[in-house]
């Protein structure tokens, strides 16, 4: 009999014993009888007519079985990829909406944009009839950036998208900001890039699917985030397969980040593919092919003016954004760059009057959406960014300015001017401890060392909030989300007292396994190894929305939370009737059902086995069994927050950045698993210093060339790039879900790309450098330097 | 072509096409799936395997390479076949919450075991350099770095026994 390992103990995964002996399940892993393999056939223009296909030679290769076009899936009847968000602009006109084929009709709209679908026996065969394929293409010129998508004469990606604005969105109140503006003692004002991403999580996307004749049931191993999202969305609007044909099954899945939690066209293809041709048919994206293909993040161009009385005070905080969706609309696509970046542009600051502008524009690039953080770390850029040079412009510290306009403690729950209110935090206390954390008072000596190496040390501040735990689905409703946001778990007792979870987020690193497993042993008293945790089959957890948003911990916790709950209240009961007690006498602490001053008790696993052979039970009034169910929607988002700060070499010869030191203070509310929470800090931290120092997504204007087209092209972050961080928590309890949990998946890349940056610019401030785009590469910085023209040395 | 080559310690012949990269014929042929393929540039590390000792990626090595070699991959590192227990450096991953996804974790434990082999009293600085080649998206390499030192360290102390 093993342990009870309850919430704040930091057991080791259970999940790792399979992946450390390379016998992990991902999809790629997965072999079927009789499968076939499934090969792409994507644009290599930007922006192109597809006058025709012909066929011929591919169909006659070796191997090949079918090949598929968009004629194909147009005579099949086939909808097209939906989008989960409808925004509306100020007026309240709806977005242009036009249609996302899973193979392109008639145009082809960003290099990698899908064309044709070959299956063959092997994948060599499918691959050698892929290059025999007759594309007769009639290329056009591309537009790939948001400031040239706009501008008259550009490029037209849709007839009936005027300017390739989606749609002209806003925030907040637009008079109040400029009557606060007009008040102002001084206003800084700053442009920035918010640099494209490619998530890269290291699995590449997968996919099997295959389809019984014998039951008529169609099945879809994905490399997804969300399963039963991806079974309604391809199900009931792309595909028309009713709900109860289709499972789809995300097995172990390596990494997401975003990239895997919309529903690909590949999936539908695939699907489709495979009763067509009556064999399974399986596609493992090459890491390439991911990066013209996987989603990608972040891409704006911004203006930003904060507006501060002679004391340095926010008065009015205002953003204009233009934010790249690439060539179609993705699943989440026009609700990053708006509903989740404009409510959080107050921070952790008082500023009581914000007004925001985003337009959503489309370009010949692969379609944009999100990628952990998803519009908060944008948000949270522009406004530490901004800060900063407001500090500077005003001569007040960096750190008092940041204080003066702090939301204290005691304020919350706190109502920002854009939507959202704060329920907990406590931003003062997580820069106090930052800065104790950072030993920041020691700065000076560490910077006069660098400076006799000829180094400039520079020091950079980030506060943040973020709203996750995605979410509650009424507010989101009225915010454009075509779905709900809930989260459901079943808590299935056996007779022998083990426990099987079935839960509907996804698990894909984040060590699900183990913290549900923590929440249901300490609430139940069973032991920690007899618990499992189920998830990422249609077929086998009751409905989910997946994991995303910082939500699982929080939305599919608190819907564990209560289904444990229920089965506490189901066992008093029948604890109740075997111990001839009133149920209200009974109580349940430690595993054991107890009468209320008395030494008579059953034991969880009696009341389990007294469920299940009820011999002695009230049948009357009570169904056997023991196994609950609950559903769960949050009334609010969380707001986790923290305070980063980044310490950076540069050096002047070479222009390269070091990060040397980095200290993130977090409030994440609750913390399960001490262990899996630094862990998830950690990497998020490091995605967020990948974004100011080494990634970018390229794209070459005119021909829509991805030129970041590889591992070899678009620089990751690696092992020798990276200092040790300090990672602590400073943690206020939620005040409106079951644990006190606020979720810390993104907390890490929302605070650190502002905090890196802010260090650079720091210093380079000397050389009266205020602003620096990411990602801060030895070649940015070295003609920073030169233009500079001043003298390289440090002293 | 047909080779012969020790493969997790048992000796193993087969007929390959010489076009095969390793390690596809690990995934495809031979269903040793844990080594896995995580890119197209040979930069990720995630199909790294031990060529007689040696630290390889495996998905730009052509079988014929293998004839008359000792091949070792994540699945031949554990202990006694058909148990659960883990190499040292394998525990001290687990221990040192060295993973998430677990997608770059066989590739980053065997080219951990090979730096750590011949190697006591890693420092920090040489994990870093040594795990260049490994690309993790989820860790941030902090708790890998340790995993590292800290699984060096029990396989010396293993050694000295």
């Amino acid at each position: 009999m093993g342990n009870v390992i309850g919430i704040g103990a930091a057991p080791k995964r259970k999940e790792d014993q399979r992946f450390l002996t390379g016998r992990g399940n991902y999809v790629s892993d997965i072999k079927r009888p009789g499968m076939t393999a499934g090969v792409f056939v994507r644009s290599p223009h930007g922006h192109a007519v597809i006058r025709g296909i012909d066929k011929t030679a591919a169909l006659a290769a070796p191997g090949v079985i079918a090949v598929l076009s968009g004629e194909d899936v147009a005579a099949d009847g086939l909808g097209s990829l939906p989008c989960g968000w409808g925004i509306s602009d100020a007026q309240g006109v709806p977005m242009k909406e036009p249609p996302f084929p899973m193979l392109a009709q008639g145009k082809a709209r960003f290099v990698g944009d899908m064309v044709a679908f070959v299956v063959a026996e092997t994948a060599e065969q499918a691959n050698s009839a892929a290059e025999l394929l007759n594309v007769d293409y009639e290329v056009l010129p591309s537009v790939v950036g948001v400031l040239e998508a706009v501008r008259p004469g550009a490029p037209q990606l849709f007839d009936d998208v005027p300017n390739n604005i989606c749609c002209d969105w806003e925030l907040g109140d637009k008079a109040a900001v400029e009557t606060a503006f007009r008040k102002a003692a001084h206003v800084a004002r700053l442009s920035l890039v918010n640099n494209r991403l490619i998530g890269n999580p290291m699995e590449p996307r997968a996919a099997i699917a295959e389809y019984e004749p014998g039951t008529d049931r169609h099945t879809l191993w994905s490399t997804s985030q969300f399963p039963h999202v991806v079974r309604f969305l391809m199900g009931a609007l792309v595909l028309n397969i009713p709900q109860h044909k289709l499972r789809v099954v995300a097995p172990d899945v390596g990494g997401g980040f975003g990239v895997k939690q919309f529903h690909y066209g590949e999936e539908a293809v695939i699907t489709w593919a495979a009763r067509r041709v009556m064999r399974p048919v399986k596609w493992v994206a090459s890491r390439s092919e991911g990066y013209v293909s996987d989603r990608h993040g972040r891409d704006h161009v911004t203006e930003a003016e904060l507006a501060l009385d002679e004391h340095g005070k926010f008065l009015a905080f205002r953003v204009k954004t233009l934010a790249n969706m690439g060539g179609y609309l993705s699943t989440f696509g026009p609700n990053i760059p708006t509903n989740l970046y404009g409510p959080l542009l107050g921070g952790v600051y008082t500023t009581p009057a914000i007004y925001c502008n985003v337009k959503v524009v489309f370009t010949n690039t692969v379609p944009v959406d999100a990628y952990r953080g998803a519009g908060r770390p944008e948000a949270t850029f522009v406004l530490e960014r901004i800060v900063d040079v407001a500090a500077t412009e005003m001569g007040i510290d960096r750190v008092e300015l940041r204080r003066r306009n702090m939301i204290p403690k005691e304020a919350y729950p706190y109502q920002t001017p854009v939507l959202v209110q704060y329920d907990s935090g406590d931003p003062i206390g997580c820069l106090d401890g930052a800065l104790v954390a950072a030993d920041v008072k020691n700065f000076g000596v560490r910077k006069a060392a660098s400076a006799r190496k000829g180094k400039f040390r520079g020091l950079g501040y980030s506060t943040y909030v973020e709203a996750c735990g995605l979410a509650p689905s009424r507010f989101a409703g009225r915010l454009g989300a075509r779905g709900g946001l809930y989260e459901s778990a079943t808590v299935r007792v056996h007779p022998t007292g083990q426990v099987t979870v079935m839960i509907g987020t996804h698990n894909h690193g984040q060590g699900h396994e183990t913290t549900f497993a923590q929440i249901v042993s300490d609430k139940l008293g069973v032991a920690f190894e007899n618990i499992d945790i189920v998830f990422g089959d249609t077929d086998r957890v009751q409905f989910g929305m997946g994991t995303y948003g910082s939500r699982s911990l929080v939305v599919g916790g608190a819907a564990l939370s209560k289904a444990t709950d229920k089965v506490i209240v189901k066992g008093k009961k029948i604890a109740a009737h075997l111990l001839e007690a009133s149920e209200m006498d009974i109580q349940f602490e430690a595993g054991k059902f107890s009468v209320a001053g008395t030494d008579r008790t059953k034991t969880f696993e009696e009341i389990a086995g007294a469920a299940y052979v009820p011999h002695d039970y009230p049948l009357e009034v009570l169904e056997p069994g023991l196994e609950e169910q609950a559903y769960y929607d949050p009334v609010n988002f969380t707001y986790p927050g923290g305070c980063h700060i980044a310490e950076v070499e540069v050096d002047p010869e070479t222009g390269t950045v070091t990060l040397v030191n980095y200290t993130a203070v977090d409030d994440v509310g609750t913390v399960i698993n001490p262990m899996i929470v630094e862990g998830q800090l950690h990497g998020g931290i490091v995605q967020g210093v990948g974004q100011a120092l080494y990634e970018n997504a390229v794209y070459d204007e005119g021909s829509g060339q991805l030129l970041s087209g590889s591992l070899m092209d678009y620089c990751m972050p690696r092992a020798d790039h990276l200092p040790m961080m300090t990672v602590a928590t400073h943690s206020t309890l939620c005040t409106h879900t079951p644990m006190g949990v606020k979720g810390c998946g993104e907390v890490g890349t929302i605070g650190s790309p502002a905090a890196v940056i802010n260090a650079v610019v720091d210093a380079l401030s000397h050389l009266g450098v205020t602003h620096v785009d990411m990602p801060a590469t030895p070649n940015r910085i070295w003609r920073l330097l030169q233009n500079a023209s001043l003298p390289v040395a440090a002293e | 072509m047909q080779i012969s080559f020790t493969l997790n310690g048992r000796p193993t012949t087969m007929d390959v096409d010489p076009a095969t990269l390793v390690a596809e014929l690990l995934r495809e042929r031979l269903n040793l799936t844990g080594t896995h393929i995580g890119c197209d540039t040979s930069q990720c590390g995630a199909c790294v395997v031990h060529l007689d000792g040696l630290p390889v990626k495996s998905c730009t090595l052509l079988a014929p390479a293998l004839d008359g070699a000792t091949l070792v991959t994540i699945e031949g590192l554990q202990g006694a076949p058909g148990s659960n227990r883990l190499h040292p450096m394998q525990e001290a991953f687990r221990e040192n919450h060295g993973l998430q996804c677990g997608f770059c974790t066989p590739g980053m434990v065997m080219t951990a075991v090979a730096l750590a082999r011949d190697k006591p009293g890693l420092t920090e600085a040489e994990v870093r350099h040594g795990l260049e080649g490994n690309i993790c998206r989820c860790t941030g390499y902090q708790n890998i770095v340790l995993s590292v030192m800290a699984g060096a360290d029990a396989m010396h102390a293993a050694k000295g026994e």
